[in-house]
């Protein structure tokens, strides 16, 4: 959560410099159920996200320097500069890339899901989305294939309740998300998404039950972007929400209460996590650095690939 | 007596939401739905103040269920409504296809024209600051080979306006494709109630060498090349802004060729199956006779846009690359004219990829 945190805010931090010149979507403050799933999986077990794709990406294991330099558009990027932020990949660590037009993924994952139960795999596939991507037909589509089959699949609606600037309830009827795909037939899971113990603990549970044959789980989240929609910034003089809410969103800080629960259990001493700041700090210096001296691509580098050989 | 004829200058963007705010107006069937039309941003301003003006009963967001609600809008627009529906990027518009293809497209047709579907999808094309693949892509070829949707690409602020009034009160399915970087281009907006018709082009450059037949934001850099060519080359070229992809104003390509004998195409989307392929095959069908050179098609190069801004450059076609194709039509070298001063006079000045030097991303 803490390296999740500290890239993005160093990513903010830099965007000014205007040499990561595409959108941007940034997690904090929604940390906790990246790392609280993806420390549920096994490293063969695949991962799929959406234009808000850091947190998940480096949760797996993406590599933090692939991904900088992705955002600098250079060609040691992890997609070769071609994708940006909205585009990461890492499949080396089983994240299997993540794109931004809204729900575009989703049925991706199941198709995964489907292809390990077919190969007589025994990974589960795993895909993050918004409370927005919920209204998209294809996920309903997913939602009924991959209960039809019993598909290894986990899906996780990070509910923020925000599509960009617009709130669920102009959206959406009042109605729980996962009883949705409750109905469907699959396993639902609720709770609050900033509160990493919970999230690892559902996950882990969900994670044993689809591996074992019981069919898709769905698990919803809730949780808080303190930031604009796409972007470095804050947006909170837009408006759209009171003062009031980022206040108590912002209270919600998956990081604070996290840190300081672990220094009650005595888990850890302030040392020990200053250090662990450290060396997160150094290592994400480095990412910048790689990423800055690696080689900038040409027109020419971004023509070929349209077809594979 | 001297005649009032202020010139008021408004941009493209504000000439969308005008458009929008009098065909309301106009007709209390008119709707608006989209993604963030009500947001703070509203669409790059283009829906500014509507829900405020004509409330939440006429003005609306929505879901992101672009199929479903493409279809629900057909349904309100065969019983009654004038919807208009926008895409914040045509990219997101694909969700939508079944529908506009299948059904608004075909109802008028397949029911023996017993009903219509007055519908406005708005979609707005992107450009520059790593939109990247799924951000950036013209695809107005593809709807237009639809038959039973009209395509239009209006190019000024004046015509946006005009074909904004005329697609709402058009009987049938519009698709109004909007270059973002024309939202923020200005031009003479009246003030009054006024329509541009849906299906000509418009000369915006006379001249009697060359004719470009130029699609969108390519009439503006084709109307820069000209005043360039004109200026340093002594070269006068005929700039028709098409307007319309379909109907396609073949009548106006062929006056102006008749001119001229030599034919450039520009278009804002990959050269392969374009409108610009389009024009130039019907050009050889039943033109064959007035070309004194073969066409040109400039358009994209045949491969997606990477989202890297090192790798952005270059993608484009401009200014620069009509000016180049209209020399070689006429002769290359043996062309006379201050080729230097052209050169500097179209150079772009500035990031690559961003329509104007106060744009800071990320959008």
């Amino acid at each position: 959560m803490l390296r999740i945190r500290l890239v993005e805010e160093a990513l903010a931090e830099r965007y000014a410099d205007q040499e990561m010149r595409c959108p941007m979507h940034l997690c904090i403050g929604q940390e906790a159920i990246a790392a609280g799933v993806a420390a549920a999986l096994r490293p063969d077990d695949v991962m799929f996200s959406n234009h808000r794709a850091h947190g998940h990406y480096l949760a797996k294991g993406g590599d933090v320097k692939a991904m900088v330099a992705e955002i600098y558009g250079r060609s040691t990027g992890c997609s070769g500069g071609r994708g940006g932020s909205m585009h990461v990949i890492d499949q080396s660590v089983g994240f299997m890339g993540a794109t931004p037009i809204v729900g575009g993924t989703v049925p991706l994952a199941v198709g995964a899901a489907w292809a390990a139960a077919l190969k007589g795999e025994d990974k589960v596939s795993v895909v993050f989305f918004g409370d927005g991507c919920f209204e998209e037909g294809v996920v309903h589509e997913s939602l009924n294939f991959a209960a039809l089959h019993k598909l290894p699949i986990l899906f996780i609606c990070e509910n923020n309740s925000f599509s960009v600037y617009t709130r669920i309830e102009e959206r959406q009827p009042r109605r729980p998300i996962h009883v949705v795909a409750q109905a469907h037939g699959w396993d639902a899971w609720h709770s609050d998404g900033n509160d990493v113990e919970a999230v690892n603990a559902i996950a882990i549970e969900a994670a044993c039950r689809a591996r074992a044959g019981n069919g898709p789980q769905f698990l919803e989240f809730d949780t808080y972007r303190w930031r604009e929609h796409c972007g470095p910034n804050f947006d909170d003089e837009l408006n759209y929400r009171s003062e009031h809410e980022i206040t108590a969103g912002k209270a919600g800080d998956p990081l604070l209460r996290s840190r300081s629960k672990l220094l009650q259990d005595g888990a850890v001493s302030d040392g020990e996590l200053d250090k662990l700041k450290e060396e997160i700090t150094d290592e994400i210096d480095s990412a910048f650095e790689f990423a800055l001296s690696s080689p900038v691509p040409t027109y020419a580098d971004g023509a070929g690939k349209v077809y594979a050989d | 007596m001297q005649t009032e004829n202020p010139i008021r200058k408004k941009t493209f963007a504000f000439a969308i939401r005008e458009g929008l705010q009098q065909a309301m107006e106009n007709d209390f069937s008119v709707i608006l739905i989209g993604e963030g039309v009500p947001d703070p941003k509203s669409i790059f301003g283009t829906t500014e103040g509507l829900q405020e003006q004509f409330g939440r009963k006429r003005v609306f967001d929505m879901p992101l269920a672009e199929n479903g609600m493409t279809g629900i809008c057909i349904g309100a627009a065969i019983s009654g409504m004038r919807p208009v529906m926008v895409h914040q990027r045509i990219d997101f518009a694909l969700l939508s296809v079944d529908q506009l293809v299948n059904n608004a497209a075909k109802w008028h047709f397949m029911f023996d024209g017993k009903a219509n579907v007055p519908f406005v999808v708005r979609m707005i094309v992107g450009r520059g600051w790593g939109q990247g693949p799924q951000h950036s892509q013209s695809l107005q070829a593809m709807f237009a080979h639809i038959p039973g949707l009209k395509v239009v690409m209006p190019t000024t602020a004046h015509d946006a306006k005009g074909m904004m009034i005329a697609a709402i009160e058009d009987n049938g399915p519009v698709i109004f494709i909007e270059h973002r970087w024309l939202h923020y281009v200005e031009d003479h907006v009246p003030e009054t109630n006024y329509r541009v018709p849906l299906d000509k082009a418009k000369i915006l450059h006379t001249g009697d060498r060359v004719t470009v037949a130029a699609f969108s934001y390519m009439a503006l850099e084709a109307h820069a090349a000209a005043k360039a060519l004109h200026s340093f080359m002594g070269i006068d070229i005929e700039v028709l802004d098409m307007r319309s992809v379909r109907p396609l104003d073949m009548d106006a390509v062929f006056t102006s060729l008749r001119k001229t004998g030599h034919l450039i195409v520009a278009d804002t989307a990959t050269r392969t199956g374009s409108i610009a392929g389009e024009v130039i095959s019907r050009v050889a069908e039943k033109g064959w006779d007035m070309l004194r050179s073969a066409p040109v098609a400039v358009a994209n190069p045949d491969h997606p846009l990477a989202t890297s801004h090192h790798m952005s450059d270059g993608y484009y076609p401009g200014e620069q690359t009509i000016a180049d194709a209209v020399i070689r039509m006429l002769g290359g070298d043996k062309v006379s004219g201050d080729y230097e001063q052209l050169c500097a006079a179209l150079r772009h000045v500035g990031p690559h990829d961003t329509p104007n030097r106060s744009f800071s991303g990320p959008f």
